[in-house]
């Protein structure tokens, strides 16, 4: 019944939205996908819903003449839920682009469902490199960062500092084996070696015993290829059992910032992480933060700042075009370079790729931290080829 | 007294000959408005009511007819989910083919979890299957074929027996429906058969049926192996119909779902279970756009229902309509 | 050196110690499910819930009223148990004589409001709490580095868990508990008020619960999440040791933490589903569990 009435008011908007024919239905709609009450909803959840309606603003809240619209849903990561709600934003709601979709394989139902119905999908929260390159698609921009750069990142930078000897503590499945083999294949690159890995089902709430036998190999760096609970787990267990103190470094392989706030200064200093963004890097992250926190209470992660990004530039895109056909707004996307506070001349591959810049952090120790949120040195910066995985080598059909 | 009796029997031969004209008319309307759905709402929402409503009943003629609560069923539908997706896209085999292997796997697997299960009843019996049921989720999270945490995506619908093209959003919704009428009708029948009568015994009174010379345990455990199949079943045209199979299916969480379906719609009614699934389903998807956390509020139906009505709405309305006769 | 198996010796004592300060939370979450299960009948759901909710007392103790670990110790399980009382009396108690299941069922849907609660309000990342200042450091035993946390850990709960037998087992009251078990209306009828009784045990059990997750804050997350696997396995453990006597749920609970133990040393990969191999071996074999009797 409220389908039929909402296909009659599309109807409607449609004949009335004679006038401006050139966006459909009247409006750009733009739909907010995450997590709001699972493990991504720190991460991604209202914040992103925020930081997407910032980029709105931004433009007065129309563009080329027609009024933004967010709508926003949960998806509670189940990849079922996440197809059904893409696909009825689609057939009967008429959204013009799906933004974030944390979890990679809801974020893979969603590539595939916007690929078939040409719509704009702009992914902030999911890792998998596969976004870019199997399943990749002419409408899909992965904007904020991917496995590949968050690890591989992490361990070209802490090889080039010396640390050459790595154990790993790899999450049992697919996604811990795939963080696994591409930071080995860094290191390995780089003439460092592996001296071990040990394998945790996923969900481990122990890791003592995996901390024991990392602590025994050595090895310079103890390589955490898990996320979310069990990365936070093993980092709080890690301090206790004095792994940093004795000289070895901790490298987060997929971590954020929302996981840093979760442990607290205290268990996570001296981490090794690598991130897209960061909030005190500039005036223009520092400016944009104060607007974000006034109505979001916390300051942004890297992925509710992609959202902001990603929003934008398909805003600005829609205007250069001046209509909202999917084919123009992407080619007009890859197009122009994207330059706001979360990005310095990041440029579009055609894979779907964004490139920008990503930086080495280490999380500060108690004494360094001045306030609630300082959390990060950036160590270095890692230029966005190196970054990210060469498009020619992606596995994506869309690269000649 | 034998007047009594006599008027009595008679009073319950009218109810019954009533009771089945009522049914007809029910199945009647339901089909009615399955047929007529798919204009109405939107297709893949209804598969997606389809399928649960399966796996509801599915689930139900274990609790409702044997009296045997399974806190596992997500590892037949999910499981199932995995095969299916894995034959339609890995192996290229047609949809019919695929999900028949999905419910046959889950058929194994019910009897291997079966003859475990049922050598202990009540309480035990719920978390010996829940136990079980988190080992097959451990095996789909660490083994190669179900891809992690992606899971499998991208599953082809394919074309039903070679003729009609599933990708079609009319066809695959018919193609659906004709599999949850196969199974409700199958569910049906095993009900109102002599095999049911026996398993509505066991649920009453195990050591009854015992002594008057069932093996129950081989009841309980054909009951647990069709309960297991036809949740397969569902799991796997579950699998077609969204083109992917995920960890959401084979967790726990899941199971429980199943559980509130059956309970809020009614438990050991036939019908229960499609209203249960019915709601839970347009909940959740009404609940999507809403800052309302899902869990608090389905737990809340959780306790509401185990407090206040029991018999689920189904069965609210059944001893309602059957206290106002009398 | 010798080796045992293509391990050392020394790591294999070291995995030993931290399978049992595991096998220390299992004991004693299963023993509260085996306390609350004698008198009730009923498999509280909720144990997880309740045991997370411990360890957000814990964590709210110290970050709003400034009382730290000791403190919660004492009153994080008062609260829980709290808890537990008011649930038992409102809910719980109307379900006593129907089916079973019910219970499982109504603490089910507890378990998803409480979980689902604070994860709305605290969200999933879970918050840090810190060990206390008199347990930071650690030993080194030779063998391995041991935190004084994790010893304390398993003296505690070592301490806790044959108290509680030896106050069931071996006082009068206990004996009482027992009775009542076995005959609830004949001891009803000797002038002791079963329904408080019931409503203190649920109480006792759960506040088991609520230590539980105290115990655990300076270890884990105290995350919403942290119950919801846990009681699962714990689930296992009560099946394997069967729910005959409170003993039985003690040894089991440890027993199985030094099996986990061992299997992340062998066969990581296997760790979390070792538990449910067991129980399907003791199924096999004997099913009443380890400990139990057949009823």
């Amino acid at each position: 019944m409220l389908k039929t009435l909402l296909c009659g008011t599309a109807l409607l908007a449609l004949t009335a939205g004679a006038a401006h024919a050139q966006v459909s239905n009247n409006v750009i709609k733009i739909g907010v996908m995450n997590d709001r009450s699972g493990i991504y909803a720190d991460l991604a959840g209202e914040g992103s819903a925020i930081a997407a309606r910032l980029a709105a603003e931004e433009f007065g809240n129309k563009v080329a003449g027609t009024p933004i619209e967010i709508v926003v849903a949960d998806h509670q990561n189940k990849a079922d839920i996440a197809a059904n709600t893409a696909r009825q934003w689609v057939d009967t709601e008429n959204v013009d682009v799906v933004a974030d979709v944390p979890n990679s394989a809801a974020a893979l139902a969603v590539q595939g469902i916007t690929k078939e119905k040409k719509r704009i999908f702009l992914m902030s929260g999911p890792g998998s490199t596969d976004l870019t390159g199997k399943a990749c698609s002419p409408y899909g921009f992965h904007w904020t960062y991917d496995n590949y750069a968050m690890a591989a990142g992490t361990a070209r930078a802490l090889v080039e500092q010396g640390k050459k000897s790595w154990y790993f503590i790899t999450a049992d499945y697919a996604f811990g084996h795939s963080l696994e083999d591409e930071t080995t294949k860094m290191v390995k690159q780089l003439d460092g070696k592996v001296a071990g890995s040990v394998r945790h089902p996923l969900g481990t709430s122990d890791f003592s015993s995996f901390l024991l036998q990392a602590q025994a190999s050595k090895a310079d760096v103890i390589g955490l290829a898990n996320a979310g609970g069990d990365a936070t787990n093993a980092v709080k267990q890690a301090a206790e059992f004095g792994i940093t103190q004795s000289g070895q470094s901790l490298a987060g392989l997929l971590l954020f910032i929302s996981d840093v706030h979760a442990l607290g200064l205290q268990a996570a200093q001296g981490l090794m992480l690598t991130t897209g963004f960061y909030w005190d890097m500039d005036d223009q992250t520092r400016d944009w933060t104060k607007k974000f926190e006034a109505k979001a209470g916390r300051k942004p992660t890297m992925v509710q700042a992609g959202v902001y990004s990603a929003v934008r530039h398909y805003l600005k895109a829609v205007e250069a075009v001046g209509s909202d056909d999917p084919d123009k707004v992407a080619a007009k996307m890859r197009e122009l370079p994207v330059n706001d506070m979360f990005a310095k001349n990041g440029k579009i591959a055609a894979n779907g790729r964004m490139f920008h810049d990503m930086y080495l952090a280490q999380v500060k120790t108690t004494a360094e931290s001045k306030a609630p949120w300082d959390y990060y040195k950036i160590v270095k910066t890692i230029p966005a080829e190196q970054a990210y995985l060469d498009p020619a080598k992606s596995g994506c059909s869309l690269v000649k | 007294m034998t007047a009594e009796t006599h008027k009595m029997t008679t009073v319950a031969v009218r109810q019954t000959s009533e009771d089945t004209t009522r049914r007809t008319l029910l199945l009647a309307a339901g089909l009615a408005v399955g047929l007529a759905a798919p204009f109405v709402l939107y297709p893949v929402f209804v598969m997606k009511v389809l399928c649960f409503a399966l796996f509801a009943c599915a689930f139900n003629l274990l609790i409702g007819f044997a009296g045997l609560l399974s806190f596992g069923h997500a590892a037949f539908f999910g499981g199932a989910a995995y095969i299916t997706a894995h034959a339609a896209k890995v192996w290229g085999l047609p949809p019919e083919l695929s999900i028949l292997l999905g419910a046959g796997f889950s058929a194994v697997l019910g009897l291997a979890f079966g003859a475990l299960a049922i050598r202990r009843q009540g309480i035990y019996f719920a978390m010996i299957t829940l136990a079980l049921a988190q080992m097959v989720f451990f095996l789909a999270l660490q083994l190669k074929f179900t891809g992690g945490e992606d899971g499998i995506q991208g599953v082809p619908r394919g074309q039903l027996f070679g003729l009609f093209d599933l990708n079609q959003p009319l066809v695959m919704y018919y193609f659906v429906l004709a599999i949850f009428l196969f199974g409700f009708a199958l569910i049906w029948r095993t009900v109102h058969s002599p095999f049911g009568q026996v398993l509505k015994a066991i649920r009453e009174n195990e050591p009854r049926a015992i002594s008057l010379g069932y093996r129950t345990e081989r009841y309980k455990l054909l009951a647990f192996v069709l309960s297991a199949s036809l949740a397969g079943l569902a799991g796997g045209t579950k699998a077609l119909v969204f083109q992917l199979a995920s960890l959401t299916d084979v967790q726990w969480q899941m199971s429980g779902e199943v559980v509130l379906m059956t309970l809020l719609g009614g438990m050991g009614t036939l019908f229960g279970p499609v209203v249960g699934a019915a709601l839970v389903v347009t909940l959740e998807s009404y609940l999507a756009g809403t800052n309302l956390p899902v869990p608090v509020v389905i737990g809340a139906i959780f306790v509401v229902c185990v407090l206040l009505f029991r018999r689920g709405i189904v069965g609210e309305l059944q001893a309602f309509l059957a206290r106002r006769k009398s | 050196m010798f080796e045992l198996l293509g391990v050392p010796p020394q790591v294999l004592f070291g995995q030993l110690l931290l399978g049992l300060i595991n096998g220390s939370f299992y004991a004693l979450l299963s023993l509260g499910l085996a306390v609350i299960f004698g008198m009730l009948n009923v498999i509280n759901f909720a144990h997880g819930a309740l045991y997370m909710i411990g360890a957000f007392v814990a964590w709210f103790l110290l970050n709003k009223l400034g009382l730290g670990y000791w403190w919660a110790l004492l009153l994080a399980p008062a609260t829980v148990g709290l808890v537990g009382v008011i649930v038992e009396k409102t809910l719980l108690s109307r379900l006593y004589k129907l089916d079973h299941l019910y219970g499982l069922l109504l603490t089910f849907g507890l378990a998803l409001i409480f979980e689902g609660a604070f994860r709305h309000q605290f969200g999933v990342s879970g918050q840090p709490y810190p060990i206390p200042d008199a347990l930071k450091g650690g030993q080194n035993l030779g063998f391995m580095f041991l935190p004084n946390y994790r010893g304390w850990v398993v003296a505690a709960s070592i301490v806790v868990c044959f108290g509680t037998w030896f106050a069931i087992e071996r006082t009068r009251l206990g004996a009482y508990l027992r009775a009542a078990t076995e005959n609830p209306v004949l001891v009803q009828a000797f002038g002791i008020n079963v329904p408080v009784m019931i409503t203190l045990t649920y109480g006792f059990g759960v506040a088991l619960a609520g230590l539980a997750g105290v115990l655990a804050a300076p270890i884990y997350q105290v995350s919403p999440l942290m119950g919801s696997n846990l009681i699962i396995v714990v689930f296992a453990v009560v099946v394997i040791g069967g729910m005959g006597s409170i003993l039985g749920a003690i040894v089991t609970g440890l027993g199985l933490g030094l099996l986990e133990g061992l299997t992340k040393v062998f066969y990581p990969e296997a760790s979390n589903i070792v538990v449910f191999v067991v129980m399907a071996i003791v199924l096999l074999i004997k099913p009443a569990g380890l400990f139990g009797r057949e009823r």
